[in-house]
This record gives structure tokens, C-alpha cells and sequence, in this order.
């Protein structure tokens, strides 16, 4: 157990530096970084300090020791269109991603679990067709695609046959803004929650205990939801801590197409504006936060599953 | 004796016999089939196919309808874009990419993970350690974020979409080569192999490697779609191939603030990324419980 947790804790390190190395080597073969911050009227003395800050006449490790130190300190230097510390901003927008990520994680939930499971206890009903579509479309519809088109039924359909939008289309301002974002992002995970979840309670409702329990005369519900659930539910667990972490990247696209003011729409206007500074810090942060997720999972798991304590 | 105890087998009448033949076919995936034979076709025949120059438009003939819609013309069977370009054609031309791109980055992929898996398994050690250590890592880093920055770094053209995207498929195609080759060495024809003096790289190409292909063939078909949406989803992002080749990704994001007056410019193209996805996944499927039905636990 402690061996694996300490393999576990000691990879997420790795690959963090792994991250780092790759935007240290990045930001440089960019081109020379003293060019992002100076322009053509920025006097010699502002080359030399620059250069000094950066330690661009070391060589190339001991840069990457300055890069790695003052990133390990939240200094990732100045953004380039704002003007202050990109870290500053950052934090200002971290609280808007979480939001919507927990908005979209609750839909996945909500949605996936019960369809999962009348699925599988209906199976061939019209519930379970109607749960099929659900899965499929999740599955293979690119998220922006299913934004837009959630955008285009519900605001702008909407709105020429009922004379207006049934939910706000883009921003943040009301608390109703937050459905099309959260339902566009978490569609994906309420698919693979609902195939995951079928799957495994067909696997249960097929064995021997539950057998034996129909035998003794349990009643339906109790094998369902006592029986077979918790023991389906496994699977989907683990998923469950999976898609925590990889909801922080779906943002990117969804932040995008609906305007929502968090992490993953910095992470593009920073790509837009050729701001790098900015770019490298959200990248860390975003990686630091999915390596989080993954790691604590792994944790939570050696807990609920014995089998991985003990090899 | 046996020569003459031949088995009389009876043939059924014609009509019956074709009957049967495609009473086999009632399991396949026909209409997925159909949709990524279509897929396959626009996308190498594009050019004869397209009616329009997919990147040369009318201003006079912008934003209009498709044929079916009130104010359509049969010209344009799917209407025009905001720069009055043909959206069959640029559907059309998107295959094209779609297909280059999925196509290029399996094939570099593949080798990739499946040379790698292959050392590692065989090998085993400190080798495959350190290839499965990496493989963790990559698969600990998320794919777009780090495309982001390559593409910021390094400039958008064909070229680094494959390479970021062959680095995003590689890692699968390792792991599950390493073990099929972990549980096919200790075979006993490996080992036969092994004293009649076959050299490794015999043993891993001409005994080992057979025992694996349909693992990657299962494998590749599932990626297909995973690989498409990542490219769409980089054109959309802006950090695709860049304009005016027509991507998928890209033509959806050209209607996003069109919505409201030229709703198809965005759905058209999102509509041909969601089939195709679809057809391969269905396909994929299939194909799995055919050749595979171990890989059932990828998913």
C-alpha cells in the first residue's frame, strides 16, 4: 500500500517536471523570450535587466533551474496583454472553472446513474433506446458541435417561435446561465457514466449472489438497489475520479463557445494573443490540477479496492 | 475405403444459396460501413467530387440557405458560407483532411507504440520500465493543453498536428502491445522458436508480432474517432491546419456567431465529424466483439 501510494505520489511529480521541461524547451525554441516583453523602444539598460532577470547569458540549465524555481514560487512572469503578474490573473478566474465543473459533473451524475441502471434493469425497453441515443450522441458528437447546436435550439429557435431564449446562450451574469455550458460539458461523462453503469449491472444482475438472493425470495428492489448497485458502482467510481480532472480540459472548448469567463477561455485568448508568459502558466495550472485528480483518486481507490492494497 | 464414403452434400437452389450468403451479412455494421466507405471516398476523390472550389467564394452568393430551405438553390445543395463558399464542397474537402490526418498520425502512432510495446515486453527491466513510466506520464498530461503550446511554440501547419497528435496516440497502442507480447512469450512456440535459433528479431516479427495484430486492428478503429475529434477540435480551438484549408473544426467555428442567420454554415460540418465518429465507433464496436472480445474492458 505504501509502496504504491509512494510510486503514485512520485510519477505525478515526474510528470509535472516533464510538463515543465516541455514549456521550458518551448518557450525558448519560440524564439528569443526577451522579444515577448521589449519592443524597438525599449532601451539597452531594459535588454540588460531583462536579460539578467530571465539569466539568459547562463547556460541552458541553470535557466531552466531559474524558470523551475520562480514557477515553484507562482512567478510566471508578466502577462503580456495585461500587464500584471499571470498568476494574478489566474486566480481570478480559477473559481468560474470549478463551478462549472462541478455544475457539469452533478448533470453527468444525475442523468447517467439512473438511465445507466433502468437501462439495465428495462433492457430493450424504450428507456434503454432512449439511454442509447444519450450514450452515442455523447460519444461521438464533438463537444463544440453539441454547444452550438444546444445554443442554436434553446436561444435562437427559441426565441423566434416563443419570443425569447428559454436560457441565457453565453456569459455568466444569470445563475441560469451555467445549464448549456454544464449540460454541453458534462453530456460526454453522462454517456460514458450510462455505458459504464449498464454494462456492469448486467454483469451483477447475471451472477451468482444475486441469483441466490432472487432464490431466497428477496424482493426486486432490494436485489436492484442493494445488491447489484453498490457492487456496479465500482466502475463508475473510478470513472467518476478520471473525468474530475479531464472536466478541467473539456473546459477549454466550452469556456470557449460559451463565452464563460474561466481558465479554459484564458487559455485560448492567451493562445490568440500570442501571450506565452500567460499560456505556460495556465498550461501548469491545468496540469497541476489534473494530476491532483488523478493522484487522489488513485489514493481513494487503494481504499475502496483491496486487491490493489495488497499486490 | 475413404475414397469412396464421399460426403454428399446438398446444394440448395440458387435463390436459397444467395439468401443465405446474405443472411451472414445480417450482423454487420452495414450502415456505419456505408458511411465510412463514403467517408473514405470523398476523401481521396475530392476534388472530382466537390462542385465548387472549396476555397473560393461569391460575396454575392453569401450566407445562403441550403436547396431544401425557403430562398435555396440547387447550386448550392447545402448553401453558402459568410464568404459565400460552397459548404458541399468544403464538407467534401474537410474528409480530405480529416482522412490525412486520422490516416498519417495512426500510421506514425502505430509504429511507434507498437516498436515500443514490443521492446518492452520482450525485453522487460529497466527498458520497460522506463517506456511504461513515460507512457504514464504522457498519459497523465492532457493532450489539448499541451497541443496548445506546441502549436503557440512551433506554428501550425500539417506536419505538427500529426506529430502532436501521433504523440497523443502512441502511448495505447505501447501498453497494449506490451501486454500481449508479456503473455505471448511465454508461449511454447516462442520458446521452440527460441531453440531453433531464430534470432530475436525473427521471433519478434515473424512469431510474436501475427499474435498481435488483431489487438491493433481493434485498437486502430477505436482510435480513428478519438483522433478525428481531437483534430476538430484543434481547428476549432484555431490551433488546427491552418485556414483557408477547409477543417472540419474550423468551418464549425466559422458559424459560431452566425447562428442566428446562417445556422447551417456550423451545423453542416459538425453534422459530417458526429456521423463519421459515430460510423467508426459502431464499427469499432463490432469489430471487437468479433476479433476481440478481451479489449471489451478498454471501454
Amino acid at each position: 500500500m505504501q509502496r504504491y501510494l509512494l510510486r503514485r505520489i512520485l510519477l505525478a511529480m515526474v510528470t509535472l517536471l516533464a510538463v515543465s521541461l516541455i514549456i521550458f524547451v518551448m518557450s525558448r525554441a519560440a524564439g528569443d523570450p526577451r522579444h515577448v516583453y521589449l519592443d524597438d523602444y525599449s532601451t539597452q539598460e531594459d535588454w540588460d535587466r531583462l536579460t539578467a532577470t530571465l539569466g539568459l547569458d547562463k547556460p541552458y540549465y541553470q535557466q531552466y533551474g531559474i524558470f523551475l524555481g520562480s514557477a515553484l514560487r507562482g512567478d510566471f512572469g508578466q502577462s503580456i496583454k495585461e500587464g500584471r503578474p499571470s498568476m494574478e490573473v489566474i486566480v481570478e478566474r480559477i473559481p468560474a472553472t470549478l463551478q462549472l465543473g462541478l455544475a457539469a459533473f452533478a448533470f453527468s451524475v444525475i442523468v447517467g446513474v439512473p438511465l445507466g441502471i433502468l437501462s439495465a434493469v428495462k433492457r430493450g425497453s424504450f428507456l434503454d433506446m432512449a439511454g442509447k441515443v444519450v450514450a452515442l450522441v455523447g460519444q461521438s458528437a464533438p463537444v463544440f458541435w453539441l454547444g452550438l447546436m444546444l445554443v442554436f435550439l434553446f436561444a435562437v429557435r427559441w426565441n423566434d417561435w416563443f419570443g425569447d431564449s428559454l436560457v441565457p446562450p453565453y456569459g455568466r451574469q444569470e445563475i441560469s446561465s451555467i445549464i448549456l455550458p454544464a449540460v454541453t460539458l458534462g453530456w460526454f461523462y453522462a454517456a460514458a457514466n450510462l455505458r459504464l453503469l449498464r454494462s456492469a449491472m448486467l454483469n451483477v444482475l447475471d451472477s451468482e449472489y444475486v441469483k441466490l438472493a432472487r432464490a431466497k425470495g428477496v424482493s426486486n428492489n432490494i436485489v436492484i438497489w442493494k445488491h447489484s448497485l453498490r457492487n456496479a458502482l465500482i466502475p463508475v467510481l473510478t470513472f467518476a475520479g478520471i473525468t474530475l480532472g479531464s472536466l478541467v480540459t473539456g473546459s477549454l472548448v466550452v469556456e470557449t463557445v460559451f463565452a464563460w469567463p474561466g481558465l479554459g477561455q484564458l487559455a485560448i485568448q492567451a493562445l490568440a494573443g500570442n501571450d506565452y508568459p500567460l499560456l505556460q502558466a495556465v498550461v501548469i495550472v491545468f496540469t497541476l490540477m489534473y494530476v491532483a485528480a488523478a493522484l487522489s483518486v488513485d489514493i481513494m481507490y487503494a481504499y475502496i479496492d483491496p486487491r490493489i492494497r495488497y499486490s | 475405403m475413404a475414397a469412396d464414403a464421399t460426403l454428399v452434400v446438398q446444394q440448395p437452389a440458387v435463390p436459397a444459396r444467395i439468401a443465405r450468403k446474405l443472411w451472414q451479412f445480417r450482423r454487420w455494421p452495414l450502415i456505419p460501413m456505408f458511411f465510412l466507405v463514403l467517408f473514405v471516398f470523398t476523401g481521396i476523390f475530392a476534388p472530382l467530387i466537390a462542385p465548387h472550389d472549396p476555397e473560393r467564394g461569391g460575396l454575392r452568393d453569401r450566407n445562403l440557405p441550403p436547396a431544401w430551405e425557403e430562398g435555396g438553390s440547387s447550386e448550392f445543395l447545402l448553401g453558402t458560407d459568410h464568404l459565400g463558399r460552397d459548404m458541399l464542397s468544403r464538407v467534401i474537402f474537410g474528409a480530405r483532411i480529416s482522412l490525412a490526418v486520422a490516416g498519417v498520425t495512426l500510421g506514425v502512432g502505430m509504429v511507434i507504440g507498437v516498436a515500443s510495446g514490443l521492446i518492452a515486453g520482450w525485453y522487460g527491466g529497466w527498458l520497460d520500465e522506463f517506456l511504461m513510466r513515460i507512457v504514464d506520464i504522457k498519459l497523465a498530461i492532457p493532450t489539448i493543453l499541451l497541443a496548445l503550446v506546441l502549436v503557440l511554440a512551433l506554428g501550425q501547419s500539417f506536419l505538427i498536428i500529426v506529430a502532436i497528435l501521433a504523440i497523443a496516440v502512441w502511448p495505447r497502442f505501447a501498453r497494449n502491445v506490451r501486454g500481449e507480447v508479456l503473455q505471448l512469450k511465454t508461449m511454447d512456440f516462442v520458446a521452440l522458436a527460441k531453440v531453433a535459433g531464430a534470432s530475436t528479431p525473427r521471433i519478434l516479427f515473424i512469431h510474436i508480432f501475427p499474435g498481435v495484430i488483431n489487438t491493433l486492428i481493434v485498437l486502430a478503429t477505436l482510435e480513428v474517432g478519438i483522433v478525428i475529434l481531437l483534430e476538430s477540435t484543434l481547428s476549432f480551438l484555431g490551433a488546427g491546419v491552418p485556414p483557408p484549408t477547409p477543417a472540419w473544426g474550423s468551418m464549425v467555428s466559422d458559424g459560431r456567431d452566425r447562428l442566428a442567420v446562417a445556422w447551417w454554415i456550423s451545423t453542416m460540418p459538425g453534422l459530417a465529424i458526429m456521423l463519421v465518429v459515430l460510423s467508426m465507433n459502431l464499427f469499432g464496436d463490432w469489430l471487437r466483439d468479433r476479433l476481440d472480445p478481451r479489449l471489451r474492458q478498454l471501454n
